[in-house]
């Protein structure tokens, strides 16, 4: 190829020799190329910047007193904690997911087990993606409107109801696409051997696709447990921690954050960024949790 | 006729259900499975029963906001002063929208460039942990991005940014009017639209790289093979097969921009304003919700409710037009 390329000026010129065009369009792809690769630097631009701010500002205050201690009561004062703070979003994000990966196991199930190609199981299925586009702060009026204008209090319960409403879609539809990747002959293995439909999705089916859901439920989590918008209407607030989700008020990281983050008082704000340093921590040990559970499946797998 | 009866000994048929093979009583298990399917069954269509009360119960509480302000004028009329029972949410809807518009000019090209960069362009070794460095973008909560924009040198960088650009463009005719009278602050449209712009992202990058992923190969191979060179293939193989599939993640990415709440509702500046432009003080329907229900009653705690409504009914349609079109894609390719 060289030897053409390099042949003295041919009275035609070969189609291999780079011509104008040919340079143009190689340097076409450069730009192209470089402006590809610029984007996801842009991308990362913010995640950056957001984790320096968040450990630089949120670290001088960060510690086991700071997540143990008490919110003070007038936002003024300095010194205390966010420990009501991390108590409220342990147990509300743990009620939540109590109900809402259960029912979203048996949701993806019915999706991909019983419902199949159906009319109901196409809407159910097609509307449960919908459903994960509604804006988390819909989820909170909902339960404002349903639950806590019902019964008269603010409770981590009601919170807990409109995050486990917003995880309720995400479990189903990760279910329902990690079942679909079970091969159907496991099951027909199991069918072979005379088990029932229950017998067969319990002791074949799920345990295939454990660590896929598990991976989507803590996903799921990792999401709820970040939200403040659903929160706002529901859980009300507190200054002491509240491991009871079924009566009194509640508080968690994103709404101290959130009620924190313009005020005047420096101490408040600094109270602000250590919750913000916890909870991006809590946020990013879910994430990183799903991560593993996913690479230690997806090695057992290739191994198999 | 009766003889023939009586030779025939046969046992009197059981009033109730007949008889089975184990003498009435069910096969082991087939209990569990029926009461089994029944729970499946109902836990999907929870899905439904929650989408349909959502309607209904907001919708009745934001009555009163409808039927005080008629419909129209509640959602279109730029007159939101509470005090003053003013409740129109045209302005509302204004900052809805620019603010969605500004997210997706930011992060449709940029979740569009991500995707290529990882589907096309780098090593295979080096996927995963890109992926794995934009989802953790995901994973950044809502408020912590509000107060990071709300207290970093970032806002007064781009504020500095917003009034270079509004006199460098002072004396072009149309950006002249899009870029008037920065915010003092530089909490603006801008902003918000800026910080959504980044939470969607790794949304649509996400979705957009599925696409991707779902191109053929033969046809990526062929551009190759006739000459082309990597850009010449995206463009020629990549792009036509996947357009539908960008307008559809676009549109999911929209419909999580139009409904972003806590974050928005810390740096867009706070004050409805139809006459504000990109680089303006101003609010979004969900952004004023936690702004103002702590302090709202009556009619005006009823508005914010509707606005929720009509924020629910925008991302539905939207969710379904952007599914709609997947689907339509899907389709067509099944049949070719």
């Amino acid at each position: 190829m060289s030897t053409v390329v390099s042949a003295p000026t041919p009275p035609r010129r070969s189609i291999l020799e780079p011509s104008r065009g040919v340079r143009a369009r190689k340097a076409r792809n450069l730009v192209a190329t470089v402006l590809i690769a610029v984007c996801l630097a842009i991308a990362t631009v913010p995640l950056v910047l957001v984790m320096v701010f968040v450990v630089g500002k949120g670290g001088s205050v960060f510690g086991w007193d700071f997540l143990s201690s008490d919110i003070p009561v007038f936002d003024r004062l300095s010194g205390g904690g966010m420990g009501p703070a991390v108590v409220g979003t342990l147990v509300i994000t743990g009620t939540a997911t109590l109900m809402s990966v259960p029912l979203g196991i048996l949701g993806g199930i019915y999706l991909n087990e019983y419902g199949g190609t159906r009319t109901l199981a196409r809407v159910v299925r097609f509307m449960a993606e919908v459903m994960t586009g509604v804006p988390s702060v819909v989820m909170g009026l909902f339960i404002y409107t349903v639950w806590v204008l019902h019964f008269k209090e603010q409770t981590g319960f009601a919170g807990a109801l409109a995050l486990g409403a917003l995880m309720l879609p995400i479990v189903i539809r990760t279910t329902d696409e990690i079942l679909r990747l079970v091969p159907n002959e496991l099951r027909e293995g199991s069918f072979a051997l005379g088990s029932r439909k229950v017998r067969t999705i319990r002791t074949v089916v799920l345990p295939h696709a454990m660590p896929g859901i598990v991976s989507g439920s803590l996903l799921a989590v990792a999401r709820a447990a970040g939200e403040t918008a659903p929160l706002l209407f529901t859980i009300g607030i507190t200054s002491k921690p509240n491991w009871n989700p079924f009566s009194g008020t509640n508080t968690t990281l994103s709404a101290q954050i959130f009620r924190n983050a313009a005020s005047p008082f420096p101490a408040a704000l600094e109270r602000g960024y250590g919750a913000a340093l916890a909870l991006v921590l809590l946020v990013f040990l879910f994430t990183a949790l799903a991560r593993v559970v996913t690479a230690i499946y997806s090695r057992r797998a290739s191994a198999a | 006729m009766a003889t023939t009866t009586d030779t025939l000994p046969v046992d009197p048929l059981p009033a109730g259900r007949p008889r089975r093979l184990s003498e009435g009583a069910r096969p082991p298990g087939s209990i569990t499975d029926r009461l089994f399917r029944w729970l499946a069954l109902l836990a999907g269509l929870l899905v439904l029963a929650i989408l349909a009360l959502i309607a209904i119960s907001t919708t009745g509480k934001a009555l009163p906001w409808f039927r005080d302000q008629g419909l129209f004028h509640a959602v279109f009329a730029d007159d939101w002063d509470p005090a003053k029972g003013h409740l129109g949410a045209g302005a509302l809807l204004y900052g809805t929208l620019l603010v969605g518009v500004i997210a997706m000019v930011f992060a449709v090209p940029i979740s569009v460039g991500i995707a290529l960069f990882v589907t096309e362009v780098c090593p295979r070794f080096a996927r995963r942990p890109i992926i794995y460095v934009i989802d953790l973008l995901a994973a950044i909560p809502s408020v912590v991005f509000g107060l990071w924009m709300l207290n970093s040198f970032s806002q007064p960088t781009l504020r500095d940014a917003y009034n270079w650009i509004s006199d460098a463009t002072s004396g072009v005719p149309i950006l002249k009017d899009l870029t008037a009278s920065p915010a003092q602050n530089g909490l603006s449209y801008m902003t918000a639209g800026l910080v959504v712009g980044v939470m969607v992202t790794p949304i649509v990058t996400s979705l957009v790289r599925e696409v991707f992923a779902t191109c053929p190969p033969a046809q990526k191979e062929a551009a190759l093979a006739l000459g082309a060179t990597r850009w010449e293939m995206i463009r020629g193989a990549v792009f036509p097969h996947s357009r539908s599939g960008i307008v559809a993640a676009s549109m999911i990415g929209l419909g999580r921009a139009l409904g972003e709440t806590i974050a928005v509702a810390l740096v867009v500046g706070g004050s409805p304003n139809l006459s504000e432009k990109l680089f303006g003080s101003g609010q979004t329907m969900a952004g004023i919700i936690p702004n103002e229900f702590g302090e709202a009653s009556g009619t005006h705690r009823a508005a914010l409710i509707g606005l929720g409504v009509v924020l629910f009914v925008v991302t539905i349609a939207v969710g379904m037009v952007a599914r709609a079109v997947v689907a339509h894609a899907d389709r067509r390719k099944g049949i070719r």
